[in-house]
């Protein structure tokens, strides 16, 4: 077991390590000079050619690749990384103050689909056929392909303009004024969830399913269990498993989710500044924000792993 | 030695073919929801080749006397803000969409399925740089890589079906591992080793082609998936540059003028969705009469 957890621990950080390396290849192989990174094109325009090359030197640029990846992981390990072209500030700065958005919007967003995709596939799985499995099945088949930018023009459009329920856009801290946050964050939750609630169902389903067939289950049925033991005790036990697995895939729907849902509702969080700095070509910003994203997608993968055989004991550390 | 094998011809070949043909189809039409996809795949199709006959305006032809117009008979779904016809627009954009699908899939089939196959069957440091390289690639949320991609290498569709095929490889080379894995494991492919075939062969003759099942259904499932994608980027106002129609950019272009002219929106979404959802429910008929085994999986 603990050689195990080195081992994945080791490969979670190889991952890193390539993550790391390809975001910084792929900035350096970028079109045109690095140093437009640091200084903006405008800027560059009215220097002379020593004043550039003097900047360069500054910023360790004439130094070999290797020697310039290493500088620039060691300021990121420091929590350096760079300072934004377009807003003039650090960029650690930039995305500490939109992380609290991202972290508000993304943790309701995995309570609330798990609490409503779970139970969901596991009615469907033992309703099967019955009409709450129809409509259930219906609606998650509907969920997975809705395009959510989409999904949330057609609210704004209902409640917002329509009904007058809803503000159509923009984000308020829960700490400031609670009520209005709520209703700021209404629609933005259901686009993002819905995707992740679509695909939990149909996961959850299908493996409840396979699990309902197996032959402890008719055991436990004939030793005239109450069916709700049966399925909370013994089937949702097993049958869950691959959907907890799924769980990094989800984290990371949702972080793709967030890119487009907070364009659509002018939501100043992660996604938001990720789309603005790719489209400002900022690419300090784009480097940190990537690193982040991947480095959270890495290290939920690798809990949900180590996880593992805790929820199912059968399984075999090699 | 060889071992001749002797089973009757005429039912051996012929007629257990026809049969596994006839439970193919069956299973897969047994759902009207697939068939139904499959009629939304053809007309999607069709509409796309004779987009210049079916669509009953130029898509590009700006009409600056006819801004915004709300659909009328001349304009079924109206017109936007240059006065171009939605509904042309809207059939144009089925082009964007499938070419960029294809495109896009073949390039992640191609690339993604050779790493999967190198990965797994020489196993070894080969398995272990590619698997990395390919977790790698998985730990970018596939929309934030496709975007940053596009970023990097500017707009236009050759880096859109780059940016995305970048973004779907990995699924290919994860599946594909997996299966040769569990491929090579069988005992004809002990027997070729046996008899000295080289390496080409057992892969080409017989774990290629036994892998494929899942992986046409992996194909049929991405498709809804790119097309969904695609439309996201091009929303993001990074995919497809502008006169050309794509309809995640329509929507976006629509969205500005939600109050007076919903349908701008509203019509380009739906088309997407439609296509999207039928790629997703024939991918399902597909599984469940090629490999049951993956019911749920994907």
């Amino acid at each position: 077991m603990t050689s195990y957890i080195i081992r994945r621990l080791l490969q979670a950080l190889v991952t890193l390590f390539i993550v790391s390396l390809l975001i910084f290849l792929g900035m350096r192989f970028l079109p045109g000079d690095p140093i437009l990174m640091y200084m903006g094109q405008d800027t560059i325009t009215h220097m002379s050619f020593e004043q550039v090359e003097a900047i360069r030197h500054q910023f360790g640029l004439d130094k070999p690749l290797v020697s310039q990846y290493v500088s620039w992981i060691y300021g990121v390990i420091q929590g350096d990384f760079g300072v934004s072209i377009a807003y003039r500030e650090p960029v650690i700065d930039l995305m500490l103050k939109r992380l609290p958005i991202s972290i508000h919007l993304g943790f309701l967003t995995l309570i609330i689909f798990n609490l409503i995709g779970i139970p969901a596939g596991v009615i469907c799985a033992i309703r099967r056929g019955g009409w709450l499995d129809t409509v259930i099945t219906i609606l998650a088949n509907l969920g997975i392909t809705v395009p959510v930018f989409w999904l949330g023009i057609l609210m704004i459009y209902l409640f917002g303009l329509y009904l007058n329920w809803l503000p159509i856009y923009g984000y308020t801290s829960p700490f400031t004024d609670f009520w209005l946050s709520t209703r700021q964050i209404i629609m933005p939750l259901i686009c993002l969830c819905v995707l992740p609630i679509a695909s939990t169902a149909r996961q959850a389903r299908s493996s409840m399913l396979e699990v309902m067939h197996q032959d402890y289950i008719r055991t436990a049925w004939s030793k005239g269990l109450r069916e709700r033991v049966i399925i909370m005790r013994h089937a949702m036990k097993n049958g869950l498993i691959p959907v907890v697995t799924l769980t990094g895939l989800g984290i990371a729907n949702v972080i793709a989710g967030a890119v487009l849902v907070e364009t659509v509702f002018n939501i100043p969080g992660f996604g938001r500044l990720a789309v603005t700095s790719v489209l400002n070509q900022d690419y300090p910003i784009v480097q940190g924000v990537v690193l982040i994203v991947s480095t959270v997608v890495v290290l939920t993968n690798l809990a949900v792993d180590l996880s593992y055989g805790w929820l199912d004991p059968r399984v075999q550390y090699r | 030695m060889s071992v001749q094998v002797n089973i009757p011809t005429g039912t051996a070949e012929n007629l257990p073919r026809v049969s596994e043909w006839h439970r193919l189809l069956r299973v897969f039409f047994f759902r009207r929801v697939v068939i139904f996809g499959t009629i939304v795949i053809l007309a999607f199709i069709i509409v796309a080749i004779f987009a210049p006959f079916i669509a009953p305006y130029n898509p590009y032809k700006q009409n600056l006397n006819e801004i915004l117009a709300q659909p009328s008979k001349e304009h079924l779904l109206g017109t936007d803000s240059l006065g171009r016809d939605t509904l042309s627009r809207i059939i144009y954009g089925a082009r964007t969409s499938i070419v960029i699908a294809v495109t896009t899939l073949s390039l992640a089939a191609a690339i993604g399925m050779t790493l999967g196959l190198l990965a797994g069957y020489y196993g070894g440091w080969i398995n272990v740089i590619i698997m990395r390289f390919i977790d790698a690639l998985m730990s970018f949320p596939m929309l934030l890589l496709a975007l940053i991609i596009a970023a990097m290498l500017g707009g236009g569709l050759k880096n859109v079906i780059i940016a995305l095929g970048v973004g779907m490889l990995p699924g290919y080379a994860r599946l594909m591992c997996g299966q040769v894995l569990s491929v090579r494991e069988n005992d004809y492919v002990l027997a070729e080793y046996a008899i000295g075939a080289s390496n080409m062969r057992i892969i080409f003759r017989h774990i290629f082609p036994n892998c494929m099942p899942p992986l046409i259904v992996l194909i049929t499932m991405m498709m809804g998936l790119v097309i969904l994608a695609e439309a996201g980027l091009s929303f993001l106002g990074i995919g497809i540059e502008a006169p050309a129609a794509a309809w995640g950019g329509m929507v976006a272009a629509g969205y500005g003028y939600l109050r007076t002219n919903p349908i701008l929106s509203f019509a380009p979404g739906l088309a997407i969705m439609l296509v999207v959802f039928a790629f997703n429910m024939v991918g399902d008929g597909l599984r469940d009469a090629l490999d049951p085994r993956l019911r749920g999986a994907l």
